[in-house]
């Protein structure tokens, strides 16, 4: 049993929760995440760890409610509990210790760049952060990141900082010349445009994906990805992987595995519905739904 | 054979209101016939999660405990690999004395309603029972099921009393919380040592809660197995991953003893085209996704395909598991393709039979050789070919080999891979002085202890994937050495040879 220490709004969807989780505040290290369970009847889910006290035995969590089990977990309150938090999982992130790096986060990417930038100040590297999101208020961490280095924002409405999207001031730093090597988090389509960008360039390019999983501990193979035409399970291998080398295609594929259980499940939400009619009505819907490729032909 | 058209007296229900009954020749009990396990209809129990075997009666348990003969050299006891003693439970069972069969059966076996349910009978003791070679073997599953949830019913637990756990003061790790787990805690806890499972899962029971399905094995009898471990003392660290949230130097520098019963979870893929296609499933999330992720149930949170047609890759209990969940949820039609034949197949002869029951279609002598997918990768079919079986291989089953120009297709919208698991590197990675054998599973010498002085292994991590049986075997196997180990005898009580 986990307890909720912070919960604070970060933007309009992302919310940074700071839990008490002694062991893995003590161990983790960037790159590394959690699976979050919040009770009974609830799914595990994958996320990064943000930052962590070790000394006060927390870590802390930024989340961003796009689904139904992100919309419960960060609708937890201050002294609230989560059942299980397992970890810290996956692979350590390469970290050099010198250079000039770039790290580019789009939305809630931005809190998985972190713990990599802070390493990397500590360890003496240069850091330049780049950041972005829709506008204003969807801009996260920046002061966190500033502390880190120098930081470029972004937002696609030009309500802040430079207009546009984080890859064009990716491409004039990298025009720049002097860049090391690049870390990029964020949906994939950024990560994916971030690694097309490096490769001619032949700067190596770290990428974090976030593919569906169940355990985080290699036994289920729902993570599997494409990394240089053979198979890799994100959670044991990964998450983070050489952006010049993934099948970002088939990611962003299998992560629309689920989509219409996903709208059901948040409508479902919406309507708090719990009585045996509605789970039949769901039932019912769900598998019209999703026979798989026969509904769609 | 109904109760009514039996040629022999029954006994009553209530054994202790009657006088003792004149027992039977041995040819009267060669007379009564194999009670059979009342069962769910089939077209019913399709559609639904609940168990399919009912269970006998009182009455219809005593009665079969009747055909047992009591062998003075019973060879059942040699075909079980924990060696039970089955024709004692089931002589007390037959005199109606259920405490002293359940304390009997308790004594010899840690989780005996589930191996009641699952276990092989038919290839161990049934297989040899002495009946088996005139007729039908005695159903010794059948009563050790209902031995076994008597006792559950009616809190009866074996003879040997628990002592204080901790009353030596001596701790012991145990890692992984499967049958091997269990029934290694269970043990240790009883001759006091202060046991701590660490479950990488945030629920303990291993296959038993993850792998095999609720209509086969009813997850409320798990709980009550770990809860008893719980109520006796033994402590449960869930969502502790060893090679992650702890080490293995680690557990050894803080306990005084360890045992790993990891299991063999790592999936197993066909390594064929069109394997990343949506819908395609391995066995392991599968059914992770529908046992203990609750995903038969459509108000879970955590979603799971429903296949109109389902193709399960495999011909083993796992592969039938697997087939007969995807009916439940809804397939029309649901397909096992296997690339041996009937007569090789290793699951269980029930599962199998059950399935078909079920209206699974066998493709026998069949692999993949590839899965086809639509234009946006969601799964439309399979690519087989036809197989015919050549000279025996290592393991000494006939090797297939594909028939040239066989090539067929079986239209369909999900596959589920069940080929088998490998060792799962994830503990043996951090810890290098850990001995592994080149398929990464442990080795153990025949007490089960590791290169590791004082940790010891058993399970499928050391044998591959095996029993629920062969685990519990391990488990406590490796509980008595590790007993030694610790705790060596006095020397006053050593024999002054
Ligand atoms: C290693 C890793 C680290 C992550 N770190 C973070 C993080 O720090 N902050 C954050 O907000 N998100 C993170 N994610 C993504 C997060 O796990 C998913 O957004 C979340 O599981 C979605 O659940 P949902 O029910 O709210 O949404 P859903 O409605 O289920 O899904 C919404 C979207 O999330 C994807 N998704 C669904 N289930 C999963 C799953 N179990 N694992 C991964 N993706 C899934 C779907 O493809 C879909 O695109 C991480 C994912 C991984 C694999
Ligand atoms: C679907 C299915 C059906 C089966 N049907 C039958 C049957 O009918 N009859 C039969 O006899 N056998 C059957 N088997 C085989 C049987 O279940 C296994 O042989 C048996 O469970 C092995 O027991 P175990 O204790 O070694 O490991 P498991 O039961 O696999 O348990 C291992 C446990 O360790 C945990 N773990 C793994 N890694 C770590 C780690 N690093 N740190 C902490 N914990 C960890 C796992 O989460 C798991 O809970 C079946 C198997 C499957 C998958
Ligand atoms: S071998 Fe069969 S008949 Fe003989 S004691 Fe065992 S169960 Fe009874
Ligand atoms: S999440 Fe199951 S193997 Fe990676």
């Amino acid at each position: 049993m986990h307890h909720v220490l912070v919960n604070e709004r970060l933007s309009p969807n992302v919310t940074r929760l700071v839990i008490d989780a002694q062991r893995i505040a003590e161990i983790r290290q960037p790159g590394q995440f959690v699976i979050v369970h919040l009770g009974p009847g609830a799914e595990r889910i994958p996320l990064t760890i943000a930052d962590g006290d070790r000394e006060a035995g927390t870590i802390s969590l930024v989340i961003q409610a796009i689904g139904k089990s992100t919309a419960d977990l960060v609708e937890v309150p201050v002294g609230g509990t989560i059942a299980d938090v397992a970890g810290p999982l996956g692979r350590p992130t390469e970290l050099p210790d010198h250079g000039r790096v770039l790290c580019v986060g789009g939305g809630v990417g931005t809190a998985v760049i972190l713990p990599i930038a802070q390493e990397l100040k500590h360890r003496g590297v240069a850091v330049t952060s780049i950041i972005g999101g829709r506008s204003r208020e969807w801009v996260i961490l920046e002061p966190d990141l500033r502390a880190c280095g120098e930081v470029i924002t972004c937002t696609d409405d030009g309500s802040y900082g430079r207009p546009g999207f984080v890859t064009e001031a990716l491409k004039d730093a990298l025009a720049e010349g002097g860049i090391d090597e690049v870390f990029a988090v964020g949906p994939v389509p950024m990560m994916r445009a971030v690694a097309n960008l490096t490769r001619p360039l032949g700067v190596k390019t770290t990428v974090s994906l976030n593919p569906i999983m169940v355990d985080g501990t290699g036994m289920c193979g729902g993570c599997r990805v494409t990394i240089n035409g053979a198979i890799k399970y994100a959670c044991v291998d990964g998450p983070e992987f050489d952006g010049h080398a993934v099948d970002f295609a088939e990611l962003v594929d299998r992560l629309s595995t689920y989509r219409p259980f996903e709208q059901f499940a948040l409508e479902r939400r919406g309507a708090c519905s719990t009585t045996a009619e509605d789970a039949a009505a769901v039932a019912a819907a769900v598998a019209a739904a999703t026979t798989p490729a026969g509904a769609a032909r | 054979m109904t109760l009514s058209e039996h040629p022999i007296p029954l006994p009553a229900a209530d054994a202790e209101t009657v006088t003792p009954k004149p027992p039977l020749s041995k040819k009267e009990r060669m007379q009564i016939q194999r009670v059979e396990m009342p069962e769910q209809d089939a077209i019913l129990r399709a559609a639904n999660f609940r168990e399919v075997n009912l269970g006998l009666t009182e009455q219809l348990a005593m009665l079969e405990a009747e055909r047992c003969l009591e062998c003075p050299k019973p060879y059942c006891i040699d075909g079980c690999p924990v060696r039970v003693n089955i024709p004692n439970f089931i002589r007390h069972l037959r005199d109606g004395d259920m405490a002293g069969a359940a304390a009997s059966l308790l004594d010899d076996n840690a989780l005996p309603c589930v191996t009641g349910r699952v276990c092989p009978q038919e290839t161990q003791c049934e297989k040899v029972c002495l009946r088996a070679k005139t007729g039908r073997s005695v159903g010794i599953g059948n009563l050790e099921r209902f031995v076994a949830d008597w006792a559950l019913a009616n809190h009866a637990g074996s003879g040997a009393s628990m002592s204080q756990p901790d009353a030596l003061g001596k701790t012991v790790a145990i890692v992984g919380s499967g049958p091997a787990g269990l029934t290694a805690a269970k043990e240790l806890a009883k001759r006091g040592y202060d046991v701590t499972i660490f479950e990488a899962f945030h629920a303990a029971g291993g296959v038993l809660i993850y792998g095999i399905p609720e209509f086969r094995l009813p997850k409320d009898i798990v709980q009550a197995e770990v809860d008893r471990l719980v109520e006796s003392g033994v402590k449960i660290q869930a969502n502790a991953i060893i090679g992650k949230t702890y080490t293995l130097p680690e557990l050894r520098a803080q306990f005084d003893g360890v045992f790993i019963a990891v299991g063999a979870g790592l999936p197993v893929f066909m390594n064929v085209p069109g394997e990343n296609f949506k819908g395609v499933y391995s066995a392991n999330e599968y059914l992770t996704r529908v046992n203990l992720m609750g995903a038969w149930n459509p108000v879970s949170d955590t979603p799971v395909l429903h296949g109109q047609r389902v193709v399960v890759v495999g011909g083993g209990n796992v592969a039938m598991d697997s087939v007969r969940t995807a009916k439940r949820l809804g397939a029309a039609s649901a397909t096992i393709v296997y690339r041996r034949g009937p007569e090789e197949l290793p699951a269980r002869a029930e599962e199998a039979h059950h399935a078909e029951q079920e209206g699974v279609i066998f493709e026998y002598l069949t692999a993949p050789i590839e899965v086809l997918g639509d234009e946006n990768r969601w799964v439309t079919g399979i690519r087989c070919v036809r197989m015919a079986l050549g000279e025996p291989d290592d393991s000494g089953r006939r090797r297939p080999e594909p028939i040239e120009g066989s090539e067929f297709e079986v239209p369909c919208d999900m596959v589920v891979v069940a080929i088998g698991t490998k060792s799962n590197p994830l503990l043996t990675a951090t810890a290098p002085e850990l001995e592994i054998n080149k398929w990464g599973y442990i080795v153990t010498d025949e007490n089960g202890m590791t290169s590791m002085p004082g940790v010891f292994a058993g399970g499928d991590i050391v044998r591959g994937a095996a029993t629920v049986i062969l685990a519990m075997g391990d488990g406590k196997r490796a509980a008595m050495a590790m007993h030694a180990y610790l705790t060596p005898p006095e020397p006053a009580e050593l024999p002054t040879a």
